[in-house]
């Protein structure tokens, strides 16, 4: 065995699983060893259910003993994001709004890995209500990132990227509504995918912003991410936005897609405030891509210095009406002090909500006021028109794009209190969002103190056959992911 | 508290229904005011002509048909309320 | 002065769909507390819409009955406000486009007696949109109880123009709104239940000034007579305070039926900022010409136009028709037995019908969809009494019977013997033995003294023991007696 089954990637896993070298109770009980392990400094979940866990796992095996294993995915622990709905267990955004409810109905991303045969295992810590890029806006407690204990995963889906670096799940589900899967990949050295928009069902996550939102996986290989998309894309009829396409087999299609491709490289991506060190290994990620044969173009997308000030008054806006429903009137968090009904929505929203959600909850309530809606939102929607246009100009030359995914490695706990400094981490992600695009962030080195280094490839709309080949076509070479934290 | 952005923090705290202690509020307000003068870099943006996008891959006539699929058990409807009474959720008294 | 009111409605018509509107959940009323819900009722973490396809087709359909033109794209918005009964705190309708844009609803004004058709009019729409339908609050002494059934069931609004100028008008306009819904199947319009609710605004002005005054929004009209006297009681008190000196502030008041008055509702909220932006949830609607004719083909005649009908077709009177006409299924019925009877019958088959079948299916307390007496048996009657087969006092007594057992009239005819004598023979020969009895009233008439004739009949319905049919034995005397010169 190469390594602890818990270190071990999915196609590693079911091969050893099929030949019974391994049973799913075996892996399980590798996988809670190790959490229980690292957690205390890792602190990626918001809760565990061993038991829950280990009775999936018989299953499982009982499946595989019975000849009829589900896939390359039955037995296999996936990590889950606290926004994302499995029944029976606790949903809680990392909200002490949410700390008490339990999810009478599965997300049909469950729904789907369940068929799957995927062990659904935990829950993952996050920014509360997704909103955050450090995970320290966690109600609960706040994430380490297992490269650099002291600095923080990255966020919001900091305990999905956390729990896989440091092994505590094989892959993870995480969601992206403006870098909060592909960020948090980059600060813990592993691959994160924000699907095209539509490809993935939101029926069941949490929603933050409805036109934003994506849910993605999370793994330590390209490989292992294209397994999980399969399992979890397509169309679903309980997701009125949810896209009718073909799905192929990306995992199949990894090898296929052989390139040479036409890589764009954005200006606007590679300017003031790009940390040195995350500048030099992307610049060695696209010398190595043009060492395969790759043409490297520059390409410009000019409205990207408008993306964070657009994605804050639509994500904002669209926040504050889908976070209207926490009210303390049918669950979640009620004010003992509430006077009269109208009082309750007062107190349980204050009491419920965390200062970062109540801060977006006021700035979406304003943009959406009267007389300000043309000014803000509309406005910012036709900004949005000119971004997707942008990178829509770009694919006319290129079939891919190549970015830094942050533009620095992970910053220290508590080094981010200005929230509009938070804010600008995300420029170089929120583009992929408001434009619905797909984006995976591959590791592409670390820093010479050790912390890693993330690249964003940002592909076609529906193009995540190709963009998953482009990352493995580099993967091959540098597996960055392959190094494991010390812990 | 900065005049140049015209944030009534009370009147927008009202309609979110939100309770702030004034702390929050000074906060927010200088907070969201420097947010807001960043997002004004927007007006630079020549719009004209331009249409909105609210969805990125706009589709049409997305619906189901009208079968009636079983819902929720009443008392699974009601596993989280954080006050019931008569199989109903309990509110404080609506003053109207 | 004289005044004159200005009235627009709004009126919220449930949509008669098997789920709710934006989730499979099932749609009912009169069900136990929160069994119709589901995780999108309740707005739980994570749900999404999904539109019912059989409510846009109710709504347009709607549209094309009431001339609207279809917006050949419409979208939806969320109205962002916070009520206990409104499980999102928001409710997703339709802002800036709706479904359907203008059209009209042709009234009836009371005309100057009840059988004398009134003054018609149209009232022009603004528009129809779909939404959903909020919760249901209980109000106790110390809580509030929430039943979240009816959230999200479909709810159309239909906006009128600001064009009407008296309660009865809007009455008029609901109860010709109400009865279109019902003949196309959109809604049972059952106030009771709230699957029809009206708000009202109402302003006045100086007859003669165009400018509209300062509107009033009257709410909880929940029952049809409420509509008109709410509305004729808020003219009222705006003439009064405009009178007194008084200005009209803009406001919304709660009428309360029971006690005829109303009072201002001073709720908490601040002005109305429900911060509309299109639900990204949810992809827009295009409605194309394919789809507006295969409803267009299922749009059913109104029952304006059906009465219009009734009374060039078949010639029976407004007074039949408006009693036929409000009853879809009556007047169904009534064209079902005019076709077996004959047109030349219908005046007399729409008598036996309002009047005889109605007196009836109250007096059983029984729903004309129950009636064992069908379109075939007044048919049948009318025929049977045409043919002087029979004749009127039994004619009543058949149809109670037949109403009662569901047997046709001719059987219950013979089997109680009630059939007229119709053989001439019989009948000549004991109107010639009454003749001859009486000599004294022959000579009498032949006088010139009409009145006499009736001293035979009484002989010969003794003769034929009441089964007689006096038309005939009319007839019969006069004959004889003309030939006896």
């Amino acid at each position: 065995m190469s390594s602890e089954p818990f270190f071990r990637s999915i196609g590693e896993l079911s091969a050893a699983l099929a030949r019974g070298e391994l049973s799913s109770v075996d892996l399980m009980r590798s996988v809670i060893a190790r959490t229980e392990a690292v957690e205390p400094k890792v602190r990626a979940f918001n809760s565990f259910d061993r038991e829950d866990a280990l009775a999936q796992a018989r299953s499982s095996d009982l499946r595989r003993a019975a000849g009829a294993s589900l896939g390359p995915l039955d037995g296999i622990p996936i990590g889950m994001k606290d926004v994302i709905a499995v029944a029976g267990q606790p949903l809680t955004a990392s909200s002490r709004m949410l700390a008490n409810f339990v999810s009478p109905y599965d997300a049909t991303v469950v729904k789907r890995l369940r068929a799957a045969g995927a062990i659904c295992w935990g829950r993952l810590n996050l920014d509360e209500f997704a909103m955050g890029s450090s995970t320290e806006n966690s109600a609960f407690q706040a994430t380490a990132n297992p490269y650099a204990l002291d600095c923080v995963p990255g966020g919001s889906s900091g305990g999905s990227a956390a729990a896989v670096a440091a092994g505590e799940a094989i892959a993870s589900l995480g969601s992206d509504t403006g870098g909060s899967i592909r960020q948090p990949a980059a600060f813990c050295n592993v691959v994160g995918l924000k699907p095209t928009y539509g490809l993935v069902s939101r029926y069941g996550l949490i929603a933050f912003a409805s036109s934003l939102d994506q849910i993605g996986p999370f793994a330590r290989s390209v490989e292992d991410v294209a397994i999980l998309l399969g399992a979890i894309a397509g169309h679903d009829p309980l997701d009125s936005t949810s896209f009718h396409t073909g799905i192929p087999d990306y995992r199949a299609e990894l090898d296929r897609r052989k390139g040479p491709w036409r890589l764009g490289i954005p200006k606007e991506y590679f300017g003031e405030g790009l940390d040195p060190e995350v500048a030099e290994a992307v610049q060695r990620a696209v010398a190595h891509y043009q060492k395969l044969g790759c043409e490297v173009k520059p390409v410009s997308l000019p409205h990207t210095e408008y993306g964070v000030g657009v994605y804050y008054i639509i994500a904002t806006a669209e926040c504050s009406s889908n976070l209207a429903r926490y009210d303390g009137v049918r669950y979640g968090h009620r004010s003992k002090e509430a006077k009269d009904a109208v009082d309750l929505y007062f107190r349980s929203r204050a009491e419920g909500f965390g200062s970062e959600v109540k801060r977006r909850i006021i700035l979406g309530t304003y943009v959406l006021s009267s007389g300000y809606y043309d000014a803000f939102y509309l406005r910012a929607q036709k900004v949005r028109t000119l971004i997707r246009n942008d990178f829509l100009a770009a694919y006319r030359e290129v079939d891919a794009i190549l970015t830094p995914t942050a533009p620095t490695p992970a910053f220290r706990r508590g080094a981010k209190a200005d929230p509009l400094a938070m804010y600008l981490c995300d420029v170089y992600t929120i583009g992929v969002n408001l434009a619905g695009l797909p984006a995976v962030s591959v590791p592409c080195g670390f820093s010479q103190d050790g912390r890693p280094i993330g690249m964003q490839l940002i592909g076609q709309p529906y193009g995540e056959a190709e963009l998953l080949g482009i990352a493995r076509a580099y993967e091959r070479d540098h597996p960055w992911a392959q190094k494991r934290p010390v812990l | 508290m900065s005049h140049s952005i015209d944030l009534n923090i009370d009147h927008v705290a009202n309609l979110a229904r939100l309770a702030l202690t004034p702390e929050e509020k000074a906060q927010y307000a200088t907070q969201l005011t420097e947010i807001l003068s960043h997002i004004a870099k927007l007006k630079e943006v020549n719009v004209d002509g331009v249409e909105p996008t609210a969805h990125a891959f706009p589709l049409y006539n997305v619906w189901a048909e009208d079968v009636p699929v079983a819902g929720l058990p009443v008392d699974l409807a009601l596993r989280n309320a954080p006050a019931q009474r008569d199989q109903m959720f309990a509110v404080p008294k609506v003053v109207e | 002065m004289n005044y004159e009111a200005v009235i627009g409605l709004e009126v919220h018509v449930q949509i008669k769909t098997r789920s709710k509107m934006f989730t499979r959940a099932p749609a009912g009323y009169g069900h136990d507390v929160n069994t119709l819900t589901d995780p999108v009722v309740l707005a739980l973490p994570g749900v999404l819409p999904v539109m019912n396809k059989a409510a846009l087709d109710a709504v347009v359909k709607a549209g094309l009955l009431l001339g609207c033109e279809i917006a050949p794209v419409c979208k939806w918005d969320r109205k962002n406000y916070f009520y206990p009964d409104s499980p999102k705190n928001y409710q997703i309708s339709q802002y800036d486009r709706p479904i359907c844009l203008g059209g009209a609803v042709e009234i009836e004004l009371p005309g100057p007696a009840r059988n004398i058709q009134g003054e018609h009019k149209r009232i022009p729409l603004t528009r129809i949109h779909l939404e959903e339908d909020v919760g249901k609050l209980n109000h106790g002494a110390l809580d509030s109880l929430i039943d979240y059934n009816r959230a999200g069931t479909p709810l159309m609004e239909i906006v009128s123009e600001p064009a009407m100028h008296s309660a009865e008008e809007a009455f008029a306009f609901l109860t010709s709104l109400r009865l279109a819904m019902i003949y196309a199947g959109i809604s049972d319009c059952d106030m009771e239940k709230g699957q029809l609710r009206c708000d009202a605004n109402i302003s006045v002005r100086p007859a003669g000034q165009t400018k509209l005054g300062t509107k009033v929004e009257l709410k909880n009209l929940n029952s049809i007579s409420f509509v008109r006297d709410g509305i004729a009681h808020e003219i009222r008190r705006q003439i009064g305070v405009v009178n007194a000196g008084g200005v009209i502030v803009q406001e919304t008041r709660d009428y309360d039926g029971l006690t005829g008055t109303s009072q201002s509702l001073r709720s908490k909220e601040m002005a109305h900022d429900y911060r509309y932006f299109p639900d990204p949830d949810l992809m827009p609607v295009k409605v194309d010409e394919a789809w507006k004719q295969r409803l267009q083909a299922t749009c059913p005649e109104l029952p304006f136009d059906k009465q219009r009908r009734f009374l060039s077709h078949y010639q029976i009177p407004y007074t039949i028709t408006s009693v036929l006409i409000p009853d879809q299924a009556l007047s169904n019925f009534f064209e079902e037995a005019v076709a077996l009877a004959g047109i030349q019958q219908a005046q007399v088959v729409g008598n036996w019908i309002a009047n005889d079948l109605l007196r009836e299916l109250g007096a059983a307390k029984r729903a004309l969809a129950d009636s064992l007496l069908r379109p075939v048996h007044v048919a049948e009657l009318v025929k049977l009494i045409e043919a002087g087969v029979l004749l009127m006092p039994a004619a009543r007594e058949v149809f109670a019977e037949m109403f009662a057992s569901g047997e046709l009239p001719g059987a219950i005819v013979d089997r109680r013997g009630l059939r007229a004598v119709t053989n001439e023979g019989d009948l000549e020969q004991w109107c010639r033995e009454a003749l001859a009895g009486n000599p004294k009233s022959v000579a009498d008439f032949k006088a010139g003294k009409e009145s006499a004739l009736n001293a035979f009949k009484g002989p010969v319905m003794k003769a034929a023991k009441g089964k007689a049919n006096p038309k005939l034995v009319d007839e019969t005397l006069r004959r004889l007696l003309a030939q006896s010169n």
